[in-house]
């Protein structure tokens, strides 16, 4: 490793920009002769539209136009898709309600837009968005699954009867079925996962600009994934054919998946900017956020775990019911499937699972992928199955946990995730030293002398990453294949551009990848650039989720790499008049093994672009690319120990440590993979303690502003104390992981156990707010 | 209509704004200085803090009008030159930003709290003190950190000057 290759903490080349307030985020961008738009959203959760009145708005000064719902179904954009296709247990495919970009008809969720507004300042699209009058007629409204599976619940989409989306089913019923008819013990919970909102910082904008000429529109947007974005809206909502749209992802101020998917403001705003004439820029506020943006989560859940006499367990029954909102968002249907169901065994040999899930339509804001996207589900359902199991059948957590862990790999899972590699007992180890584990009873009976109810909690987490290959996503209803492209550009002067498919809105691409090229070939990263997040300039990728850009576009571009070099020693080896096999790169010059000659790369560079003495046949210039499909999930796994001091006079929880050990396989920065833990740990413990989407009976949002949605602050939280252990991924030749969402997937289960440890009593939900855990203590 | 005359960054400035205008708006608006954001609407996430007068306010909770004779820093304007400024460089240096986009208000809080604070900053302090400015991204251990290096690097250079 270089200072500056794999393995270096290198501060982040993009930091410059940020911290000099230089960023360029969607909202910092004029058009000439930029309108502004402004939604009319619905108030209501179920409603139909029976006549709307623009005539007033229309009058007030600065007004362009008021669009309808009505209106962009007459110009044939197409309604919003679903783009992974989940087949029911009966065979029949999932039931999708229409979504158009603007409801013409009937609202199903509050924040729902009917119309938009364009003025020429957001200030008077705003004022004129007060004076259009909708005319509602209110329906009854279901607000959550319960509400909506019961007999005679109001229907949301005729398409959906019982409003059930889906009864997808999972593993091996009968051999289950008999796993719990041999046990020994049967540990049963019931857990529901509180719903989030999202909340990246930057709140969700675009700008669409259409040029009438060349009938070519250029969209800015708060995208993951611009490439999908340009797919989506070309092949699914008819704006455009892709070479006529050119979508621009630019700075992006946080996603943690919610900037996945494409949503009915950008649809809108580029078929407003060509009905118009003029740009047309829309910029959401948090409320807007809380309303529209995919929320996460929200499951709730029976599950039993079988063990036998030896407390091995034996079997896995699981029914989860999964609330999809008002509407089945891009890859909603995915989550509570084929990525919460397929990492239901944990870190543990489980024999025979089964579990069965239920996709429900209610009237709430639709739930997609967030930060984790159905990992955190699983993981907190078996960690707190874990802790439930110990403390029931009396046995240390850890012992339990060990005992059960998957120890040879690979491992085929009952729930088709073949897992690569891993050392549960390693991470484990290094959790429990780091925390003095063994020391944790002489510390809980000190506090105890206090007046504080300390106690521990445990959660061994295992994530799939990646979101790959393509083939096997394929083949379980996935609409896109999940490789990653990437193009290395050298130029005459030796210095080089990177593009990428993957997108970075706050991973630090723009200094990881480049460290890639540092390592290869001993170039000052300042040498190299990292380009992304515009389809101009990037042929084509998938983006970033899944913590996989690593992984999958790092990979991408060594592939791209090895191909340059390849030709770029040809090169050298013709000008040293040497074999290329004898050929080596060492500090930027490509040097005869074993003697002293060399040309330095920028020679090498400059000699494939004058193409004067260059190998008979060969092409002049040096730039390769290459599309890399992984041959498999990757597998980060870790564990996590939260030790912590509840207030049993007034439910208060304060941390006493948080030790976090990961997996990750190989890390390319550490100090970039410790962010990005410490962020996830944060919304993992932002979950257990805080974060609640609350919707009334009548499905009126309580948490739509951060006045209302605790989102977790600095003094909510404790520092980290963070190690990893390695086992090389196998699947990738960087042997990466993937590090983004392991926080937010393992955190939760071990602050849960840990306040139920110090209070004594099992069944706790989130959010443990001090109010619930008083009341938990103090139930009789 | 008003005209509101205020120095931003060292600079005079006079605009025209509607009555209505946030003194945040005026900065993006019509000074093109997009570095301070905007991330919320109830005055909870600090993206827009910059300084009035020396204090550090929420740009997003008052009139342009209010701020009429102020002296305001933005975030633009705390680097001289080249050098940054020692909290920029802190977080820099210890990965205190991710995405960047609560970074701005971050780091115009924090020094308002190394002035507040001087020598008697702890890690307790700070979480404390960073109460208004939301961030989603890093948990908060590394711009603490962050925090906590610059008052040590502020004070270093207070001595020198």
């Amino acid at each position: 490793m270089g200072v500056e290759g794999i393995g270096a903490r290198v501060v982040r080349k993009e930091d410059k920009r940020f911290i000099t307030g230089k960023g360029r985020y969607v909202d910092d961008i004029k058009l000439q002769g930029m309108t502004h738009a402004h939604f009319v959203r619905s108030p209501h959760a179920h409603a139909k539209v029976k006549g709307i009145d623009s005539s007033a708005a229309l009058k007030m000064p600065g007004v362009v136009a008021v669009l309808t719902g009505q209106q962009i179904v007459d110009d044939k954009v197409g309604n919003l898709i679903c783009g992974w296709a989940i087949t029911s247990k009966d065979g029949s495919p999932m039931k999708m309600g229409a979504w158009p970009a603007m409801a013409p008809e009937t609202v199903r969720f509050v924040g729902q837009a009917v119309a938009v507004v364009i003025a020429d300042t957001k200030n008077l699209a705003r004022d004129a968005a007060e004076a259009v009058v909708v005319d509602y007629e209110e329906l009854p409204a279901v607000a959550d699954v319960h509400a909506a599976i019961k007999a005679g619940a109001q229907q949301l989409h005729p398409e959906a009867p019982g409003n059930q989306v889906y009864d997808w089913v999972i593993g091996d019923e009968g051999a289950t079925d008999a796993a719990f008819a041999k046990a020994a013990n049967v540990v049963k919970l019931d857990v529901t996962n509180n719903r989030l909102a999202p909340n990246a910082m930057e709140p969700r904008a675009a700008i669409a600009d259409y040029d009438a000429a060349e009938e070519h529109f250029t969209l800015y947007t708060t995208s993951q994934n611009p490439h999908v974005a340009r797919l989506v809206l070309s092949a699914f909502y008819n704006i455009a054919p892709e070479h006529k749209l050119r979508v621009i992802a630019p700075d992006v101020g946080g996603g943690f998946g919610s900037k996945i998917f494409i949503y009915p403001e950008e649809m809108v705003a580029l078929w407003a900017s060509k009905k118009v004439g003029r740009p047309v820029k829309w910029t959401g506020d948090r409320t807007e956020a809380f309303l529209t943006d995919a929320h996460g989560r929200d499951h709730v859940t029976h599950a039993e775990m079988a063990f036998d006499a030896n407390n091995k367990i034996t079997g896995l029954k699981v029914k989860t019911y999964a609330n999809f909102g008002a509407y089945m968002s891009l890859f909603s249907s995915s989550v509570p499937t084929y990525l919460y169901a397929t990492l239901l065994s944990g870190q543990y040999n489980i024999p025979a699972i089964h579990a069965e899930v239920i996709g429900v339509y209610t009237n709430t804001t639709p739930v997609d992928a967030y930060r984790g996207a159905g990992r955190p589900e699983a993981s907190y359902l078996i960690e707190r199955l874990m802790e439930t199991a110990a403390r029931q059948l009396k046995v240390d957590p850890a012992a339990l946990r060990r005992s059960n862990f998957i120890t040879e790999f690979p491992h085929q899972t009952p729930v088709i995730m073949a897992y690569d590699v891993g050392d549960f007992n390693a991470s484990l180890d290094a959790a429990m030293k780091a925390i003095d584990y063994a020391g944790f009873a002489a510390r809980k009976a000190k506090a105890k002398t206090e007046g504080k109810l300390r106690g521990i909690g445990l959660s061994c987490y295992i994530e799939a990453c990646g979101i790959a290959p393509s083939k096997a996503v394929g083949s379980l209803g996935a609409g896109v294949g999940l490789w990653e492209s990437a193009e290395v550009r050298v130029n005459p002067v030796g210095t080089i551009e990177i593009l990428t498919g993957s997108h970075s809105h706050g991973q630090g691409h723009e200094t990881t990848f480049c460290q890639l090229v540092a390592e290869r070939l001993g170039v000052p990263i300042s040498q190299v650039s990292i380009v992304h997040g515009d389809t101009d300039k990037v042929q084509f990728g998938m983006g970033t989720y899944g913590s996989r850009s690593a992984a999958v576009g790092l990979t991408a571009i060594l592939k791209a790499m090895e191909k340059m070099e390849s030709k770029a020693k040809k090169i050298a080896a013709h000008a040293l008049e040497a074999s290329e096999g004898d050929i080596v790169i060492e500090n930027g010059e490509f040097k005869v093994a074993g003697t002293d000659k060399a040309i330095a790369f920028p020679m090498v560079a400059l000699a494939a672009y004058t193409a004067h003495n260059l190998p008979d046949g060969m092409e002049p210039g040096l730039k390769e690319s290459a599309f890399y499909d992984p041959t498999n999930f990757t597998f980060p796994a870790g564990a996590y120990i939260c030790e912590l001091e509840v207030d049993a006079g007034t439910g208060k929880t304060s941390f006493v440590n948080f030790v976090a050990a990961d997996d990750f396989g190989r890390l390319i920065n550490p100090m970039i993979v410790e962010g990005q833990v410490h962020g996830g740990l944060a919304q993992g413990i932002g979950q257990a303690l805080l974060e609640h989407a609350i919707y009334d009976a009548n499905g009126q949002p309580v948490t739509a502003s951060f006045m209302d949605y605790s989102m977790p602050r600095a003094d909510d939280l404790p520092s980290f104390n963070l190690s990893h252990t390695t086992t090389l991924c196998p699947g990738n030749p960087l042997g990466i992981k993937g590090c983004g969402e392991a926080g937010a997937i393992g955190a939760s289960a071990a602050v849960i156990n840990a306040i139920t440890d110090a209070i004594g009593k099992n069944n706790l939900e989130m959010p443990a707010t001090p109010d619930r855990v008083w009341r938990t203590i103090h139930a009789a | 209509m008003s005209t509101v005359k205020l120095t931003v960054n060292g600079k005079a400035v006079s605009v025209d704004v509607e009555d209505r205008t946030l003194l945040v708006q005026l900065l993006r608006e019509n000074l093109n200085l997009t570095g301070t954001h905007v991330g919320c609407d109830t005055s909870q996430c600090g993206a827009c803090v910059v300084h009035m007068d020396g204090k550090a306010v929420k740009s997003c909770t008052m009139l342009a009008g209010q701020a009429d004779g102020a002296n305001v820093t933005t975030i633009e304007g705390i680097a001289k030159g080249d050098e940054l400024h020692p909290m920029q460089a802190a977080f820099r240096d210890n990965h205190g930003l991710q995405c960047g986009y609560c970074t701005p208000g971050m780091i115009m809080s924090a020094i308002d709290i190394v002035h507040r604070h001087g020598g008697g900053l702890d890690e307790a302090t700070v979480r404390r003190e960073l109460e208004g400015n939301i961030c989603r991204c890093t948990g908060y251990h590394n711009i603490v950190k962050a925090v906590l290096d610059a008052a040590g690097r502020m004070k270093v250079s207070q001595a020198a000057e």
